[in-house]
């Protein structure tokens, strides 16, 4: 603050404020979640970033080239001449990669349609429950998530390999058993398994809040609960249907320990493919490639997610 | 009733009287309708008509069952006992879908992915109708509740008030027989609210529709309605025009729910015929009414005088019967209305309303004073129960 010689109007009111130009410890406190981000996403992005624009060669760790402090400004230079997009040109020559890519894709959308199938019937049942029951009904959709999610992978297989327990039900009604492991059908399986609550929760969230008064609305203005159903309830759920597909699909394209533990070998997901690239063929630029290019196909409906997001909280 | 000339009750004269011709036959009958919820009994054996083109009122206090009175009506709730029949047909087992009858919330529900017009379009598309005639009528609807700009806007983008139009132009655009509204006006501003009365009155006389209300305001009762109906705890307690509930209720319940009124616990003590004279510790100096209905001497019995029927006096007037006298404890300046809390000699407070007629008085009363309270036989009703 400046000093001025003449006397200030009496205006006690000045001075309760903070001080101009200094942030205030809430707004301080409002750039922790970007430090949190910082730290925990960007810095390991731009590593992996880095990574993919690097070369393969034999040595631990398995790149080139590698930043020389050392040589100071010139090391730098150096490092960054020798950056290339190599690993993504490999990328584009070989059609395993997109085949990939158009798999997971695959492997994701149909899984979103069958969550969404399962998903909505099942939100939309809770609503219609009692308060008591949709709160122990609520609590069952929660309560697989106080378990390991390795553990229960792994019990699907304990259900579905050869000798196993869907086999001996089915054995015991009469029927033929099926060999399911190991298959393209076992992976559909678990995903729809491991991510239902992400689709039940925000359908849960949306037609829960949904105003009674509106479907005695749609009745008394000539609707049967079925056409309420199609005109009111439904388009009102829609941004419960977005949230919960995208919450499901975004990570669902990646996924890879339901591929790599219920698939069979010729399971394609990208998540397994940056795995094999890692660890079996420690090519460590091409999985950061494919790693980098699977997020930039996903910003798109991630922004779309948060969208939605922020329409649903300003509904609120 | 007895055959007597009645006395001419209240202010407003109205020949739309087709619950006094026994010929006419009612719109909407409810015929010993009784509902409970677990053990509480919401609605007990009510038996009430409804004639074409009335605006009747449901009134009382929360909990009275006036609205789940409506509400089985619409088809929300299915009567334990009795019917309920509409234009002669018996309703039972009908569901809300087909009922002719449309309802305009409390809550509005409007439905918030849907554009004003296409709220009022609803029902409309409901009955598939043609799209140039769904158009029109929505447009014919927008000037009627003059939201005629606001057809492209969603229902959050509306104030209170535009959204209580949507609401009341979506429930008339079908063409219902009958209009249910439910604490219509209930989540108005006071202003706005009596504005909303009247053009609600004048809306029903200009479709000529009929309009069945509910609410626990009795202004609003009393301003909109050709009738009303006081309901307590499940029961009618009286049916009749605001006047005749206003100013001859049929009990202390009906007299102290509508309005504000002294009530005095008398003795009967003669009766001439017109006039009824009773003994009250309350009034040393005795009471009188005017009452064409007999009621036996010796009998116990309760004067309900309104307050503004009561006159307040500073200089004594004349001793005699329906003579009080008192002190001043509390007034109440409205504005247009002055009420006096005058505390009498045996700590019993009686009301009394004063229009302030003009802006210059001779002598306030103020607080404390010694006053006299008179109020004319004809002023005063005579009660039984």
């Amino acid at each position: 603050m400046s000093v001025t010689g003449a006397p200030r109007p009496h205006r006690p009111w000045k001075g309760l404020g903070r001080p101009r130009g200094q942030p205030s410890s809430e707004a301080r406190a409002a750039y922790a979640p970007f430090l949190w981000l910082a730290v925990f996403f960007l810095v390991p992005f731009l590593l992996v970033a880095k990574l993919s624009l690097s070369d393969v060669v034999l040595a631990i760790p398995p790149y080139a080239p590698r930043l020389d402090w050392s040589r100071g400004l010139g090391g730098v230079i150096a490092f960054v001449r020798a950056l290339d997009f190599e690993a993504y040109a490999r990328m584009g020559q070989d059609g395993l990669y997109l085949a990939a890519y158009l798999s997971s894709l695959k492997f994701a959308a149909v899984a979103t349609v069958i969550l969404l199938l399962v998903g909505y019937p099942l939100a939309y049942g809770m609503t219609r429950c009692r308060p008591s029951v949709r709160q122990a009904l609520l609590m069952a959709v929660i309560l697989p998530f106080w378990t390991s999610f390795l553990i229960r992978v792994y019990a699907w297989i304990a259900i579905l390999k050869p000798a196993g327990l869907l086999n001996m039900a089915l054995a015991q009604i009469g029927l033929p058993p099926v060999d399911i492991l190991n298959t393209d059908t076992a992976v559909y399986i678990g995903l729809v398994y491991a991510y239902l609550p992400f689709m039940v929760l925000p359908l849960y969230a949306v037609l829960e809040r949904q105003e009674a008064g509106l479907l005695e609305a749609a009745a008394d203005l000539g609707c049967t609960p079925f056409q309420s159903f199609w005109r009111v309830t439904f388009p009102l759920s829609l941004p419960g249907v977005a949230a919960g597909a995208l919450l499901c699909f975004i990570p669902m394209v990646g996924e890879f320990v339901i591929p790599d533990l219920l698939g069979g070998s010729g399971t394609l997901m990208l998540g397994k493919t940056i795995w094999t690239e890692f660890f079996s063929n420690r090519d460590w630029p091409a999985a950061s490639a494919v790693a980098i290019v699977l997020l930039a196909t996903l910003v798109i409906p991630i922004l779309l997610f948060q969208r939605q997001q922020t329409k649903m909280m300003e509904q609120r | 009733m007895n055959a007597k000339p009645r006395l001419n009750i209240g202010a407003v004269r109205s020949s739309f009287a087709p619950w006094a011709d026994p010929s006419a036959k009612p719109l909407v009958r409810f015929d010993q309708v009784t509902k409970r919820f677990g053990g509480e009994t919401a609605v007990d054996a009510v038996s009430l008509d409804i004639y074409e083109g009335e605006f009747f009122a449901l009134l009382g206090p929360s909990g009275c069952g006036k609205s789940t009175l409506m509400r089985m009506l619409a088809g929300f709730e299915t009567p334990d006992l009795g019917r309920i029949t509409l234009g002669g047909e018996d309703l039972a087992g009908r569901p809300p879908h087909l009922r002719p009858v449309n309802m305009m919330f409390q809550s509005y529900a409007l439905f918030p992915h849907l554009t004003v017009a296409q709220n009022i379009a609803f029902g409309l598309r409901q009955q598939k109708k043609p799209k140039d005639e769904i158009a029109a009528r929505v447009d014919e609807m927008l000037a009627l509740v003059r939201l005629e700009g606001l057809a492209h806007r969603k229902p959050d983008q509306l104030s209170g008030g535009q959204k209580q139009r949507v609401a009341l132009a979506r429930a008339i655009a079908p063409k219902p027989r009958m209009l249910l509204l439910d604490e219509p006006l209930g989540a108005l501003d006071r202003k706005l609210r009596e504005e909303t009365q009247f053009e609600l009155m004048a809306l029903q006389q200009r479709l000529g529709m009929t309009f069945l209300i509910v609410t626990h305001d009795q202004e609003e009762a009393m301003i909109t309605a050709d009738r009303i109906a006081v309901m307590r705890a499940g029961q009618l307690a009286q049916i009749g025009r605001p006047a005749e509930v206003y100013e001859a209720p049929n009990s202390r319940y009906v007299a102290d729910f509508i309005g504000d009124v002294n009530l005095f616990e008398a003795r009967v003590t003669e009766d001439d015929g017109d006039i009824i004279r009773l003994v009250s510790p309350e009034a040393p100096e005795g009471l009188e009414a005017i009452e064409d209905d007999e009621i036996a001497i010796g009998s116990t019995a309760w004067l309900a005088v309104r307050p503004e029927k009561m006159r307040v006096h500073l200089d004594p007037p004349p001793p005699g019967p329906n003579r009080l006298e008192g002190t001043v404890a509390d007034i109440g300046y409205l504005g247009d209305w002055t009420t006096y809390l005058v505390e009498l000699p045996g700590g019993r407070t009686i009301r009394a309303a004063r229009a302030n007629a003009s802006r210059v008085v001779d002598r306030p009363v103020d607080w404390d004073d010694k006053v006299w309270l008179t109020f004319a036989p004809d002023s005063a009703v005579v009660l039984t129960r």
